[in-house]
């Protein structure tokens, strides 16, 4: 439905239309800014994004009392690295991993997401199979990413709501004790801080977080 | 048939960009942007996206054409801002009208004729 055509001599149609005309009378209105929404936009295409929450994560391994900070109160600490909170003011938790507790994040009714650690979220979190097995069937759902945890492992899956924001905090991986913080957060994913993945090291290709894995 | 979890996760939007579409994030940051004014309620607007999304999950369902995730996210904008009184439909409407009769200037410079007769 939506066209990918850039020729910008071809009329409007559609969504894009109805977003200009209401661009336009918003503007006249007063009650947006030009200038602001387009720094809005590039914040979210170019600023924040997951390599916020890495270093978030990268902290944690590194300082044990910044960990704590973390676990008890998210919003405080992620603002302690220059991470204000998101422009809702919803509350953040962070989620540790464990050898016998792994955490998965979705918003089943909507996409509800830590935006101010993760930036935006990835399609396949807004669609309606990620949003309804990841709560009936969260084992199958990380298979299909690649992930197969024991039977050991309990999977705890967290309902994300406009109030309450999730981040898991993954295990740091075996064979890292010679990286710095800031390599650390190099090797740390989104879908590691969503909660589909686990960090791995050597990180696995294509996996970094300037690249999603998926 | 409906899609599959992989079905989505290999629909990476181009360049692993956020936004599909250049409207897509225009009206994201026309949301936010209201909403960190205080003239929306960020809840107001959540609870009239998720009734959208469900109208389209059930579609997506039964195998049915379906709004996309931002197509609903439009939707539920344009009724918050007609409950707020801050526009409605026939003035939006009307607005995309003139907008879409009245498209940029072209690049190319239209010919009408010759430009020097001697």
């Amino acid at each position: 439905m939506s066209t990918k055509d850039h020729d910008h001599n071809a009329p409007e149609s559609g969504p894009a239309l109805r977003v200009k005309a209401l661009e336009a009378l918003l503007v006249e209105k007063g009650v947006v800014q030009p200038a602001v929404l387009d720094a809005l936009i590039d914040s979210y295409e170019h600023k924040i994004g997951p390599r916020n929450g890495a270093r978030v994560v990268a902290r944690a391994w590194v300082d044990a009392a910044y960990k704590k900070r973390l676990l008890t109160d998210a919003a405080a600490a992620i603002a302690e690295l220059g991470f204000p909170p998101g422009p809702q003011g919803e509350y953040m938790m962070v989620l540790e991993n464990t050898p016998r507790v792994h955490n998965m994040v979705v918003c089943t009714l909507c996409s509800c997401y830590p935006w101010s650690v993760l930036g935006l979220p990835p399609v396949w979190y807004k669609s309606t199979p990620y949003r309804s097995r990841a709560v009936s069937d969260p084992r199958g759902v990380l298979k299909e990413f690649g992930l197969e945890l024991g039977a050991e492992v309990e999977v705890r899956v967290w309902d994300s709501s406009a109030e309450m924001r999730y981040m898991v905090l993954p295990m740091r991986p075996p064979g890292t004790d010679h990286l710095g913080e800031q390599e650390l957060a190099s090797i740390v994913t989104r879908d590691a801080m969503i909660g589909t993945a686990i960090v791995k090291y050597p990180p696995d290709k294509g996996s970094s977080v300037g690249a999603p894995a998926r | 048939m409906p899609a599959s979890l992989q079905d989505w996760m290999r629909e990476l939007t181009p360049d692993q960009a956020n936004f599909a579409e250049p409207w897509e994030a225009r009206v994201f940051a026309l949301t936010v942007s209201l909403a960190e004014s205080g003239r929306l309620v960020w809840n107001e607007f959540r609870d009239l996206l998720i009734a959208e999304i469900v109208i389209a999950d059930a579609a997506e369902r039964a195998g049915n054409p379906h709004p996309t995730y931002y197509e609903c996210w439009l939707a539920a904008f344009e009724k918050l801002l007609a409950a707020k009184g801050m526009t409605d439909e026939a003035e939006v409407s009307q607005r995309a009208e003139i907008i879409a009769a009245n498209p940029p200037a072209r690049t190319r410079a239209v010919s009408s004729g010759p430009v020097k007769i001697v």
